[in-house]
C-alpha cells in the first residue's frame, strides 16, 4: 500500500512539473511583452541558482563563482555572436558558452578545490574579478573599445532558450541528486577525509560537479547577452550574479530540489515589486528578510512545509481528542 | 608473504620524525596490534598505510603490491579500509546511507544498486546495527557509532581493515562485544591491524603486537612477550631505578 501511495505521489509531482511547464511554454501567447521579459529574468535566476545548489549545496562548498561563468557566457556570446558578424548562429553559441565554461571551470576547480572553507569561498570570489580584469585589459588594450554589440534576439526568443535551459538544468540537477554521484558529493560534503577513505574519488567528483554547474551559468550568460545587447566587464563580471542565486537557494533552501527554484522565483519576484515600489530601499528589505530567514528558518522555504504539516497535524489531533474527550464528558 | 609490508617507512613532519625507519608486516588472516604511547606515531603509520599522508621515504606493499604514490581512494578499492581514532561518519546521512558510501565506492569494480544495498545491510547486520538504520549518525551513542563505522569499512569488501583504537571509549562490557566482533571480521578472512590503548583487547585477541615509541619499532612478539619485555614495560611505567627511587 506504501508503494501506491509513494507512486501516486510521484504521478502528482510529475504532472504538477509538466503543467507548470505547459504553462510557461504557452504564456508567450497570451502574456504580455513585459511579463514575459520579467519570466525571463526569473527563469535565469531559477538556472543560476539550481546550478548553484547543485555543486554547493551537498559538498559545502561555498562557491561565489556563478557570476564569473555568468560572465564568460556573455562574452562567449559577444565574440561569437557580435551584432553584424555573428561567427555561428545562436543554439551553437550556447553550446560553447557552456563547453568554454564548462573548461575554465574544469581548470579552475582542479587548481582551487584543495582548498576548504572560506579559502574557497573567497577564491571563487576572485575569479569573478580575474575574469572581468582580464577581459576588460583585452578591450582596452588590445581591441581599444570598451563593450561590445550582441545581435539583438527578441523577447520570446530569450524566453524559450531560458525554458530549454531550466529544463536541462533541472534535469541533471535532479538525475546528480538521486544517482551515486549524488551520493559522493553527499559523503564529501559530510567528511571529506572519510569519503576519500571509502573509495570516493573526491577530486573528481568535485571538479566535475562544480564543472557541470558552470555549464549552465554559462549558457545563461550567452542568452542574457542577447537580450542586453551591450555588454562591458563591469555588467559581465557583476559579483550580484553570485550574492543572488546563493541568497536565492538558502532563501528557498537546499533540503530539496525544488527549494532554490522556489526561493529563486520568489526572490526574483520581489526583487521586481520592491525595485519598483520602494527604489531607495529594497536591498534593506531584501536585508531584513534574509536575516529573518537564516535566524528563523534554517531550512529556508522548503523547510517550513514539514514544520507546518506537523503542526496542522497536532491541531488536527487535538481537535480530535478534544472532541472526544468533550464526548466523554457528555455521556 | 604477508599481506601487508612495509621497509623502512618514514615520515617527517617537518623537523620531525613522526614515524622512522620503520619495518613492519601483517601476515595474512592474523590480527596484529600495534601499542604504544601517546605520539609513539600510531595513527601516523596508519595514515601512511591508507595514503591520508605521503611516505617520506621507505616502501608499503600491500599483496606485494606497491602503495606509493596512490590516493586514498584507490588504496580503499584495492581492499584496505579503515576506521578512525576521532570517529568520521557523514553527519548529513542516516546510518544505512553511511554504508552505502562504502558498499558504493570502496570495490573496484562498478557494483549494481540492488548489490550495494545488500551489502550496505549484510555489513550492518553483521555488527548488530540493522535495527538503526533510518536513525541520523550524531543520534547514536558512542559504540554504535563506532560499529557503524565498522560496517562502513565492512562494506567496502576489505581484505585487510585497520582499527584505530576502536576501543576507546567503552565500558568493560562494550570492550568485550568489540573483541568478538574484531575476531568474528577475521573469522570471515578479514586481515586486523589494530591500534590500540586497551590492553585487555591486546592480551585477548592479537596474535602478534608491535611497539612504537617516538616513531620507532622498539619490540615486536606476541603480546606474552611484550608485556614481559623490559623496554615496554620502561616506556608504560618509567624506569625501574627512578620508580625505585
Amino acid at each position: 500500500m506504501d508503494i501506491t501511495v509513494f507512486k501516486s505521489k510521484k504521478l502528482v509531482v510529475v504532472g504538477l512539473v509538466l503543467l507548470i511547464l505547459i504553462w510557461l511554454a504557452t504564456s508567450p501567447l497570451y502574456a504580455s511583452s513585459s511579463n514575459i521579459r520579467l519570466l525571463s529574468t526569473i527563469l535565469m535566476y531559477i538556472i543560476l541558482a539550481v546550478s548553484w545548489a547543485m555543486f554547493s549545496g551537498p559538498t559545502g562548498y561555498m562557491s561565489l563563482a556563478p557570476a564569473a561563468f555568468f560572465g564568460v557566457g556573455i562574452y562567449t556570446a559577444a565574440f561569437l555572436y557580435a551584432r553584424g558578424s555573428p561567427l555561428l548562429p545562436l543554439p551553437a553559441v550556447i553550446v560553447a558558452a557552456c563547453a568554454i565554461s564548462f573548461v575554465i571551470a574544469l581548470l579552475v576547480g582542479l587548481v582551487t578545490l584543495r582548498l576548504k572553507g572560506i579559502y574557497f569561498a573567497i577564491f571563487s570570489f576572485g575569479l569573478i574579478v580575474l575574469l572581468g580584469l582580464i577581459v576588460q585589459y583585452w578591450e582596452n588594450q588590445i581591441i581599444g573599445r570598451r563593450g561590445q554589440h550582441v545581435v539583438a534576439e527578441g523577447t520570446e526568443t530569450v524566453f524559450y532558450v531560458m525554458l530549454a535551459i531550466l529544463v536541462a538544468t533541472l534535469l541533471v540537477a535532479y538525475f546528480l541528486r538521486r544517482s551515486r554521484w549524488g551520493m559522493a558529493m553527499l559523503s564529501i560534503g559530510g567528511n571529506e577525509e572519510a569519503a576519500t577513505h571509502m573509495g570516493v574519488n573526491t577530486t573528481m567528483v568535485k571538479v566535475f560537479t562544480f564543472a557541470i554547474s558552470a555549464t549552465f551559468m554559462g549558457a545563461v550568460g550567452a542568452i542574457m547577452a542577447t537580450r542586453w545587447i551591450y555588454v562591458d566587464p563591469s555588467t559581465a563580471f557583476n559579483p550580484m550574479y553570485s550574492f543572488m542565486p546563493v541568497l536565492m537557494a538558502v532563501f528557498g533552501g537546499m533540503g530539496q530540489l525544488y527549494g532554490p527554484v522556489l526561493g529563486a522565483a520568489v526572490f526574483a519576484y520581489l526583487e521586481r515589486i520592491l525595485r519598483r515600489e520602494f527604489p531607495a530601499y529594497y536591498m534593506i528589505v531584501f536585508g531584513v528578510i534574509l536575516i529573518i530567514v537564516v535566524l528563523f528558518l534554517p531550512g529556508g522555504l522548503v523547510g517550513l512545509i514539514p514544520k507546518l504539516r506537523d503542526r496542522l497535524r497536532g491541531v488536527i489531533a487535538k481537535l480530535r481528542k478534544g472532541g472526544q474527550t468533550e464526548q466523554h464528558a457528555n455521556t | 608473504m604477508p599481506i601487508l609490508e612495509g621497509q623502512g617507512v618514514t615520515k617527517n613532519f617537518g623537523g620531525l620524525a613522526a614515524v622512522s625507519n620503520v619495518d613492519f608486516h601483517v601476515g595474512q588472516g592474523e590480527i596484529a596490534g600495534l601499542i604504544g604511547p601517546n605520539g609513539a606515531g600510531k595513527t601516523t603509520l596508519f595514515n601512511l598505510i591508507s595514503a591520508a599522508h605521503p611516505l617520506s621515504s621507505g616502501v608499503i606493499r600491500f599483496k606485494g603490491q606497491k602503495l606509493n604514490g596512490l590516493k586514498p581512494h584507490q588504496i580503499c578499492r584495492m581492499g584496505v579500509a579503515r576506521t578512525f581514532q576521532e570517529i568520521k561518519l557523514f553527519g548529513n546521512m542516516p546510518v544505512f546511507q553511511n554504508v552505502l558510501v562504502g558498499a558504493f565506492f570502496g570495490t573496484p569494480t562498478r557494483i549494481s544498486a540492488a548489490d550495494a544495498a545488500r551489502e550496505a545491510n549484510q555489513a550492518l547486520e553483521f555488527v548488530g546495527m540493522s535495527a538503526m538504520t533510518a536513525t541520523l549518525v550524531q543520534d547514536l551513542t558512542l559504540v554504535n557509532q563506532k560499529r557503524v563505522e565498522v560496517a562502513r569499512a565492512l562494506a567496502t569488501r576489505p581484505e585487510l581493515l585497520l582499527l584505530d583504537e576502536m576501543m576507546a571509549g567503552l565500558n568493560t562490557a562494550e570492550v568485550s562485544e568489540a573483541m568478538e566482533l574484531v575476531t568474528k571480521i577475521r573469522d570471515k578472512g578479514i586481515t586486523i591491524f589494530m591500534v590500540e590503548h586497551v590492553m585487555k583487547a591486546i592480551m585477548g585477541i592479537c596474535e602478534r603486537v608491535m611497539v612504537l615509541h617516538h616513531g620507532e619499532k622498539i619490540a615486536e612478539g606476541t603480546p606474552q612477550e611484550i608485556v614481559t619485555n623490559k623496554e615496554v614495560i620502561e616506556i608504560y611505567l618509567g624506569e625501574e631505578t627512578r620508580a625505585a627511587s
